[in-house]
């Protein structure tokens, strides 16, 4: 079982009632694996959940924003004083109140809550009313007076690499290349240069958003003793309460956030938002509650979805399929802030090399900003593009080679527990038994190249973290906290600071506490997302919530365990290694008979030894990688997936339809069955938007504009869009995961893409090398003299220095040596 | 949240109650039915009626009469049109294309008379106010640049009804109401040249019903292009009505829409069926002809170039429907 260690002294002692629950473990689940009745279903599906918009505070002032209607400009005079003068209209706001820059990385601190020099998008705020009412709000924007003074528009980060105008921001690595990456691991030109076949491979993952069902939304107080009070949309509580805390200047112990049960979030609301930021400004000026509850189209300027990607892979074949080295490029698109940009940019490079063995990689990536809408983490967070990338190549591969694709790569899988060449440490790897479930259950060699013209079936794989190996800020304090305190009632109130996004991370906290303590989910009560009581947790993102949540809840649990066994031991006259915890009592696992009420035994263990409340927390442990880079990609555990997808093209028309999708995830342990399955679906649907018709597009030749933000016409798929799926889980428990659980959010979407490109390809024999794959693409594809549409240059990415690791096969230690200190940084503008 | 703009209501209890309301208060006046077209434009604010003419209590626009000439009133719910187990069976073509419009919940409200009067489309209109102050507004609305052709003098905006095309090939005409009484027309004469003066009906008068000849022999047949089962308009769409003689097309009416302002008749694709058997060669000479008349631009989803050549496969696809 992994209990971390290393915070609090007693769990390295294998005490007696240590014993007693590895024992109690070991004869099977109770709670964990099964399908419970989730505890937020009963307020979802009655409609009591109370999600940020629902709140409402007497004296409540309504917040509006006014967004810049130019794509960059340099912002010459803001003038808010007449929106002011209108009946009903309480506050306004302008930048110039709030002079502190923000962003959820340390290095790309770049946003203002409303803009103070400069606008750097359609859609940027640039100042705020808050007034009586909402239409009160709309109305007084009107009076606000902007003088813009225009400047150039860059949408293409081709365009943006060049340098030929003002960049948007004066950070990052040179001009308007936010980030340049570029690192090698092993003998790579050698590794191309002896394979029997190097495919060079060109592919464009096109930008799409989250489109959660609930639009951000949230309501800030100032509370009598000038305390701040916010609720908000947002799935890192965390790390707003860090960002408000700066940008306000206010000591973060007067500062409490609330994260609202999202709805949904798939990373849209992970970072600090501006519109957070104004409400809690106006309510500290104003005295009064205020909210924001954005618009739809509002919500595509939000974004922080994901990267357009242009992508370039050059990869070494041995006949047997076995990869001899790769080097894989991106461009990544980054719109007009820095967002996650940093390490969305590494996680373009991190994972090509968890699924199948590559004995050297190289990695050159660069971010650029475009006046668009800021990209960040969207579910899979800078991985589906390479994956992409990766998968249709493996294809190509295998069609030259004359291997099957199932076939191939299951000769070829990172074994279990290996460390990659870009050091990344895998657990437990069940990708093997995914491969193999679904091409039995999909019956692939029966369909693959056999299906009449028209139909195909293509198969991908994918691997996804379970939790970033470190925080979004330096800091060696745990990544999560979970406190448990048990009432003589035989209650269980559980604390933790993790965010329930409809992923159902209420449901596992309390079925992890609930399998340790032996009591009902019923007799939890949690309180979750309160900066001000509860213990820290990071958020929910990066798929970590099961992983670490789910330790540091299992460490609280046992710690509340250990004195009620003690006393329920002493009092039964049963030693504590004997005594199980289920269906609410305490008994002797050799005498069942023999027990008591837990209600009861916590009253002895109260009047034992006091008021009986626990905490446990969990860090992840420490990365074999110690490069400059190295913190984006390890985990402490991998999840992989893999999936075959059957298609229908019509050749006239050009329209794919998706017929049915096989998909096996190995998620370790599940926690919550039916959720884990409902997860795996979820992201087949996101998935096959992503391959088939979600597209984040701009009017670059209409003043930048984003060409259809509304939910009309930003097009996802319907119930009519999703075809059958047959869903298998695989359950490997990782020795490095609560109950081996691994995680399931993001996984299961990387490999649709991928799959339905092959099937395509399987269908009518043409190749469309970039998402989404839409049925004009498809014609084109079909006339075209090479049956290719797909990007076909990449630009230069003026690579300086390459950082050069030596990977472990090489005798390397994981670290880098020291570039020389005097080197000019690549491409800097002299 | 986008909120509505203020409005006064106003509640008649009869048709020529509505028409003497919309005569007094002149354009700036617009009848309410379902509402599911009209609220979210004025959400938008891209239509700011000072005053709201619901139908909610007007007698006697429901009417379903499916004897000899079929007789729809204009406030009708597609939901009660799309259950008319006669009228599937009657103009399966008419109640094919009344369950593709949008979404069940939305055919609840939805009227027939809604839909034929249906706001043209464009996805340089349908936007938030902000939005489209940042183009410096279009020729539709408040602008003088139409942003789909900029050098055009008229608005490109697309008839985006799904109902439309089929009651033209099925040679329906409208009843309008107006302060002088009803006129009767065919309803390819309702619709004008423009994205703007999209419809030739006055603002003083209301739509009050369709009536639709007996088809005799007839068959007819709806396709509609878009990108997902539910929700969206058509991008392109052809409806065909096909009289044969023996093994001779008498008659074809081939009609397109949603690839221009205004909805399509092609005479002349359906002239090069009449008097031929409908082989494929015949089939492809009118689906060619037809696609012909098609001038999408880039103010729908999907490319316009992708929607003229799947517009030329759907006729082709929809003669074929019709040819046993």
């Amino acid at each position: 079982m992994g209990v971390d260690r290393r915070h609090g002294a007693d769990d390295g002692t294998p005490t007696p009632e240590r014993r007693g629950l590895l024992d109690q473990l070991a004869e099977g689940y109770r709670v964990v694996g099964a399908s419970p009745v989730r505890v937020d279903a009963l307020a979802k599906v009655t409609g009591e959940t109370r999600f940020a918009d629902d709140l409402s505070l007497p004296r409540m002032l309504h917040c509006k924003l006014l967004r810049s209607e130019v794509a960059h400009a340099r912002l010459l005079a803001v003038d808010a004083a007449p929106a002011l003068a209108l009946p009903g209209v309480v506050a306004v706001l302008t930048g110039e109140a709030l002079p502190i820059p923000f962003g959820i990385l340390p290095v790309s601190q770049d946003e203002h809550a409303l803009c103070r020099d400069k606008v750097r998008f359609v859609g940027d705020p640039i100042a705020a009313v808050a007034a009586c009412d909402e239409d009160t709000a709309f109305e007084a924007l009107k009076a606000i007076r902007v003088e813009y003074e225009p400047l150039p528009v860059l949408q293409d980060p081709a365009e943006a690499l060049k340098n030929e105008v003002e960049p948007l921001h004066d950070h990052g690595d040179d001009g308007n290349v936010h980030k340049r990456i570029a690192m090698q691991f092993g003998a790579v030109e050698e590794g191309l240069a002896d394979a029997d076949l190097v495919l060079d491979d060109l592919f464009f993952f096109q930008g799409n958003t989250h489109l959660p069902m609930e639009q951000h939304a949230a309501l800030a107080v100032r509370e009598p003793d000038g305390r701040l009070t916010i609720w908000s949309s947002t799935q890192t509580p965390h790390y707003l309460h860090r960002a408000l805390s700066k940008v306000l200047e206010m000591p973060p112990s007067r500062v409490r956030v609330i994260a609202c049960p999202n709805g949904g979030g798939f990373g849209g609301k992970s970072d600090p938002f501006n519109h957070e930021i104004v409400v809690a400004k106006l309510a500290l000026m104003s005295g009064r509650p205020v909210k924001i509850a954005l618009t739809r189209e509002e919500v595509f300027y939000c974004h922080r979805g994901r990267h357009p990607v242009l992508m370039r892979s050059r990869t070494g074949f041995r006949r047997d399929g076995g990869i001899t080295a790769m080097h894989f490029q991106t461009l990544l698109d980054g719109g007009a802030y820095g967002s996650y940009g940093v390490a969305s940019t590494y996680y373009t490079g991190a994972l090509q090399t968890v699924t199948y063995q590559v004995p050297a990689y190289r990695f050159d990536g660069v971010r650029c900003f475009t006046n668009k809408a800021p990209c960040g983490p969207k579910r899979g967070h800078g991985t589906p593009q390479p994956r992409f990338g990766l998968e249709v190549q493996i294809d190509k591969a295998a069609e030259a080679l004359g291997l099957d694709p199932a076939e191939m790569r299951l000769a070829h899988l990172q074994p279990p527990h290996a460390v990659t060449a870009n050091w990344l440490r895998v657990g437990s790897m069940g990708l093997g038994a995914c491969i193999r479930q679904v091409v039995e259950g999909s019956g692939w060699r029966q369909k693959f190249r056999r299906l009449p013209r028209g139909r195909g079936v293509g198969l991908a794989c994918a691997s996804y973290i379970c939790g970033a190996g470190l925080p979004i800020y330096w800091n060696a304090m745990p990544h999560s906290g979970v406190t448990v305190q048990l009432d003589r009632g035989g209650g269980v109130a559980v604390l933790c600071g993790e965010t329930e996004i409809g992923q159902g991370s209420d449901t596992v906290l309390a079925q992890v506490v609930a399998e340790i303590l032996g009591v009902d989910l019923l007799d939890i009560r949690l309180h979750v997302a309160d900066t001000q009581l509860t213990p820290v947790d990071l958020g929910s993102y990066s798929s970590r919530v099961t992983m670490m949540v789910g330790h540091a809840a299992f460490q609280a649990a046992e710690r509340a365990r250990a004195p009620v066994a003690r006393a329920a031991a002493r009092h039964l006259g049963v030693p504590a290694d004997r005594l199980r915890f289920a269906e609410r009592r305490v008994f002797d696992v050799q005498d069942p008979e023999r027990g008591m009420a837990f209600a009861e035994a916590v009253g002895l263990a109260e009047a034992e030894g006091g008021t009986i409340a626990c905490a446990g927390s969990y860090t992840p442990p420490a990365t074999p990688g110690r490069y400059r880079g190295a913190g984006v990609g390890p985990s402490p555990a991998y999840s992989y997936t893999a999936a075959v997808v059957e298609v229908s093209v019509d050749e006239e028309t050009g329209v794919v339809t998706p017929e049915h999708v096989w998909i096996a995830h190995d998620v370790g342990q599940c926690i919550h069955r039916l959720s884990v399955i409902g997860q795996v679906e979820g992201s087949v649907y996101m998935g096959l938007g992503e391959a088939l018709m979600e597209e984040m597009a701009y009017r670059p030749n209409r003043f930048g504009v984003h060409k259809i933000p509304s939910m009309l016409e930003y097009k996802s798929p319907t119930t009519k869009e999703m075809p059958p799926v047959t869903t298998w889980l695989i359950e490997d428990p990782d020795p490095n995961a609560p109950f081996g659980a691994k995680e399931v959010g993001q996984g299961p979407l990387l490999p649709i893409m991928p799959a339905v490109a092959n099937a395509v390809y399987d269908a009518v024999g043409v190749r469309v090398d970039e998402v989404p794959i839409t049925p004009d693409k498809v014609l084109r594809a079909l006339a075209a003299p090479d049956r290719r549409v797909g990007p076909k240059r990449f630009p230069d990415l003026r690579i300086g220095e390459v950082m050069r690791v030596k990977t472990e096969a090489e005798g390397g230690d994981g670290t880098a040596p020291r570039p020389p200190r005097a080197a000019a940084r690549p491409g800097a503008r002299a | 949240m986008m909120r509505l703009p203020t409005f006064a209501w106003r509640t008649p209890r009869d048709a020529g109650e509505v028409v003497r309301i919309l005569a007094g208060e002149g354009p700036s006046a617009a009848v309410l039915a379902g509402g599911t077209d009209l609220l979210p434009n004025m959400k938008r604010r891209h239509q700011l009626p000072a005053t709201l003419v619901s139908l909610s209590r007007v007698q006697g626009l429901r009417e379903v009469a499916l004897e000899g000439f079929v007789r729809l009133g204009a406030g009708v719910t597609l939901r009660a049109l799309e259950r008319r187990a006669d009228l599937r069976q009657r103009l399966p073509a008419l109640h094919h294309a009344v369950t593709q419009i949008s979404t069940p919940v939305l055919r609840n409200m939805g009227t027939l008379g809604g839909n034929v009067c249906l706001d043209t489309r464009c996805n340089y209109y349908n936007q938030n106010y902000e939005w489209r102050r940042a183009i410096h507004f279009c020729l539709k609305c408040e602008g003088d640049t139409c942003w789909t052709a900029p050098s055009s003098s008229i608005c490109w905006a697309v008839n985006s009804s799904d109902t439309v095309p089929v009651l033209i090939a099925l040679d329906a005409r409208v009843h309008l109401l107006g302060p002088a009484g009803e006129r009767v027309l065919p309803i390819l004469d309702l619709f004008g040249e423009d994205g703007i003066q999209y419809l030739t009906k006055r603002p003083d008068e209301l739509l009050t019903g369709v009536e639709i000849p007996d088809q005799g022999t007839a068959r007819s047949t709806y396709r509609k292009v878009r990108r997902r089962g539910a929700f969206d308009f058509p991008v392109a769409a052809c409806a065909v009505r096909l009289r044969h003689e023996g093994d001779r097309v008498a008659e074809a009416r081939i009609v397109l829409n949603a690839v221009g302002p205004r909805p399509v008749l092609c005479e002349e694709a359906g002239a090069l069926l009449e008097g031929r058997a409908l082989d494929d060669e015949a089939v492809e000479a009118a689906a060619q002809a037809a696609s012909r008349r098609a001038k999408p631009l880039d103010n729908t989803d999907h490319l316009a170039m992708w929607r003229k050549q799947v517009l030329k496969v759907e006729v082709r696809r929809a003669l074929e429907a019709l040819r046993g």
